[in-house]
């Protein structure tokens, strides 16, 4: 199969290990990866502030590149979500509506593309650390995808997986971090002290916006608790 | 003070106040616990949500046709039925009746509807005695202050503050045992029930096919409001109707479970008129005073006339992690948390009241506790859409702009990227200080460094020495 990666704008300027861990395990499990170079960003960060014009601007040339694509995959909820499930939204009554709905349908996000539509859950992995996982709300509650990572997970040889004890949303929410960063900080902290309280070494997710927001308290904390994106963790030979 | 400066002063003060954050989260987490275990009791929770969504849709979809029914049902039996457009007119007619009856004292059970009307300021000013029944709303009106909670009205204060405030204000309260404050509170109610002239209360659902209002408590404060008191007043938005009495079956359990985490609450009472011959209690008289007050242009609004469906449960405060951070009292409305954001836009205007539907991360976990199924963080998301497309602010659309231009050119990105990765050390120097361009993030959160290699260059790379 051949698999075009969409990279969200954070993961290709800060996080680009798991863009190329994605990359990795994917040619590793035998199937062809593209990368549209062209696109940069999904447009939620204007589609969320309620720009939805310059939302568009953003997003028809991205359907256009994802036009012809077998399956589309992106390591983040929050951008699948946004091609699955807003795209369609945004592009009621105009003339890209139907090519909107049909890359939805061949969009996914990673964990799910790997355990859904590829059937794998065992990549081979070894991960020695104790680590407890974040259910990006994008992800979760958009798509739907809570099995898919802990699926995944649960194969990884010498991994140690813990719950957090209350789902909980981690706070970023995009522009809503800098508009409202008061709310913003004290709901990470809410999650900081969840993820402390498991006793792990590293939270996990499949979306790196959520960990960024994430890490960058707990570093501010000085907190020795780490961030890491699971196809990443997927990735540890 | 604009509504927006004002709600985030007060969000900052609240979401930092530590004690705050430990006493919501403690009350709301044994909240969910007791909650689980009762949609456990249901065959099918989500089977259940589905039903209610229909029925409500029913109901809210044939509004005008339910409420003629559940008027001339009323009517028919001696209640007499008032219709306000706004709360003056509700206000107005609740004045009216109180000093044709010559009242002096109206005991009240819990009406959020009263809260929107700020009924008992305008009766207060008038000279009359407002005394709330529910033991919350006691409290509440004892600070001198709105509900925090639309279910639990005090729910942000501890026994210990509840005991003095009761020693303060009632002079007595031997210690701070819920069960010793309740006696006293009590004690202090009876007097009032006696020698209230008025009952007043709020509805919880109406019965178009009977013609009944169907009141849901725990205290059993609303049946003494009903009974006593020669007169019985009844404040209720249009939006509560039911189409059948069998309808509460599934709406009473639901309501309790969502709103409390209760199988049942205590008291639940249908009330379908005022005293009939040959009766021995109930009130001589039963006004009933259906207030649209802006639900109409709601229900005009076919994207978000399902939040016409609202059962005021309150299960979207108690999951909402906004709410929980900032309190009830921060938003300043009647109606707090998810739905009071999605629904305040539309009753008090949508440039005032916009910044409600900003102050979310869309998290969506009110969506998914939501009994009636309304879809509310999709509605923050259409009301942020239509607030920029009917008034944009200047400087955001410009930033959107430049940033759509920047976004859809990929030679101007990747320039973007490397002028970003040359200037972080600059901002790193002034990080969280006022010249920090990103001060709203590093005044308390650390910025990740702009990789030396983006994927993008990295990927650039790859395919180069592959081509080789």
């Amino acid at each position: 199969m051949t698999v075009t990666l969409f990279i969200p704008c954070f993961m290709d300027a800060l996080f680009p290990r798991a863009g190329i861990s994605m990359v990795e395990i994917l040619e590793r499990l035998g199937h062809k990866v593209v990368c549209p170079n062209e696109i940069a960003c999904c447009g939620q960060p204007p589609f969320n502030s309620g720009y939805w014009d310059e939302a568009r601007t953003i997003a028809a040339p991205v359907l256009e590149k994802l036009k012809s694509a077998e399956a589309v995959v992106i390591g983040s909820g929050s951008c699948g979500a946004m091609i699955k499930k807003f795209y369609p939204e945004l592009f009621k009554n105009t003339p890209q509506a139907e090519l909107a709905k049909q890359v939805a349908a061949r969009t996914w996000e990673f964990s799910d593309f790997l355990v859904s539509k590829l059937g794998v859950t065992d990549l081979g992995a070894k991960f020695a650390h104790k680590v407890t996982f974040h259910d990006g709300c994008h992800g979760l509650r958009e798509l739907g995808i809570k099995t898919a990572p802990r699926a995944l997970l649960s194969k990884v040889v010498g991994l140690d997986f813990v719950e957090l004890k209350e789902e909980s949303c981690c706070g970023f929410g995009g522009t809503f971090s800098a508009k409202f960063p008061m709310i913003s900080t004290a709901m990470g902290e809410v999650k900081c002290a969840a993820a402390t309280e498991t006793g792990a070494d590293f939270i996990v997710s499949n979306d790196s916006s959520c960990l960024m927001h994430i890490q960058g308290l707990l570093s501010r904390q000085g907190s020795k608790l780490k961030t890491i994106h699971l196809a990443e963790v997927l990735n540890q030979q | 003070m604009s509504f927006v400066s004002e709600f985030k002063t007060r969000a900052s003060e609240k979401s930092r106040d530590l004690r705050h954050r430990s006493v919501i989260r403690t009350a709301l987490r044994s909240y969910e616990v007791v909650r689980d275990k009762r949609k456990a009791a249901f065959q099918s929770w989500e089977s259940a949500r589905q039903a209610a969504a229909e029925t409500k849709w029913e109901a809210i979809n044939h509004l005008d046709e339910h409420l003629v029914a559940l008027t001339s049902k009323l009517e028919a039996r001696g209640t007499k039925v008032h219709w306000a457009s706004n709360g003056v007119q509700a206000r107005e007619i609740i004045s009216q009746i109180l000093r044709d009856k010559k009242a002096r004292t109206i005991i009240k059970s819990k009406a959020m509807t009263s809260e929107e009307i700020h009924l008992n300021h305008a009766l207060e000013k008038e000279g009359f005695t407002v005394v709330e029944s529910d033991l919350g709303e006691f409290i509440v009106q004892l600070r001198h202050e709105p509900p925090y909670h639309i279910v639990f009205p005090s729910m942000h204060l501890t026994r210990g503050e509840i005991k003095d405030l009761f020693q303060k204000e009632l002079g007595d309260a031997p210690s701070d045992s819920p069960e010793e404050l309740t006696m006293v509170a009590r004690r202090v109610m009876r007097q009032k029930y006696i020698t209230a002239d008025v009952g007043f209360t709020g509805g919880n659902f109406a019965i178009a096919e009977t013609g009944m209002i169907s009141i849901t408590e725990n205290e059993g404060n609303a049946r003494l409001t009903a009974a006593l008191p020669k007169t019985m007043i009844t404040l209720m938005g249009i939006e509560k109707v039911l189409p059948r009495f069998s309808d509460l079956a599934l709406f009473l359990p639901m309501l309790a479970t969502a709103g409390a985490g209760q199988p049942m609450t205590c008291y639940n009472t249908m009330y379908s008129g005022p005293r009939q011959p040959g009766e021995c209690d109930g009130p001589e008289e039963w006004h009933v005073i259906l207030l649209d007050n802006r639900r109409t242009e709601l229900l005009a609004d076919a994207e978000q006339r399902d939040s016409l469906h609202c059962i005021r449960c309150g299960a979207c405060l108690n999951v909402c992690p906004i709410f929980r951070n900032v309190g009830g009292h921060t938003y300043g409305t009647t109606y707090s948390g998810p739905v009071g954001a999605v629904i305040t836009p539309h009753l008090r205007g949508l440039q005032d009241w916009k910044h409600l539907s900003n102050a979310s991360s869309l998290c969506g976990a009110c969506t998914e506790a939501c009994p009636v199924k309304i879809d509310l963080h999709h509605h923050l998301l259409q009301n942020r859409r239509n607030a920029s497309a009917s008034e944009p602010a200047f400087f955001e659309r410009l930033a959107y702009k430049i940033f759509a231009f920047v976004a859809s050119r990929p030679v101007l990105w990747s320039f973007a990227k490397k002028f970003g990765r040359l200037t972080q050390p600059l901002q790193r120097l002034v990080t969280g200080g006022v010249i920090d361009p990103a001060r709203q993030w590093t005044k308390t959160r650390d910025l990740p460094p702009i990789a030396p290699e983006s994927f993008k260059e990295w990927w650039a790379k790859r395919k180069e020495s592959q081509a080789e």
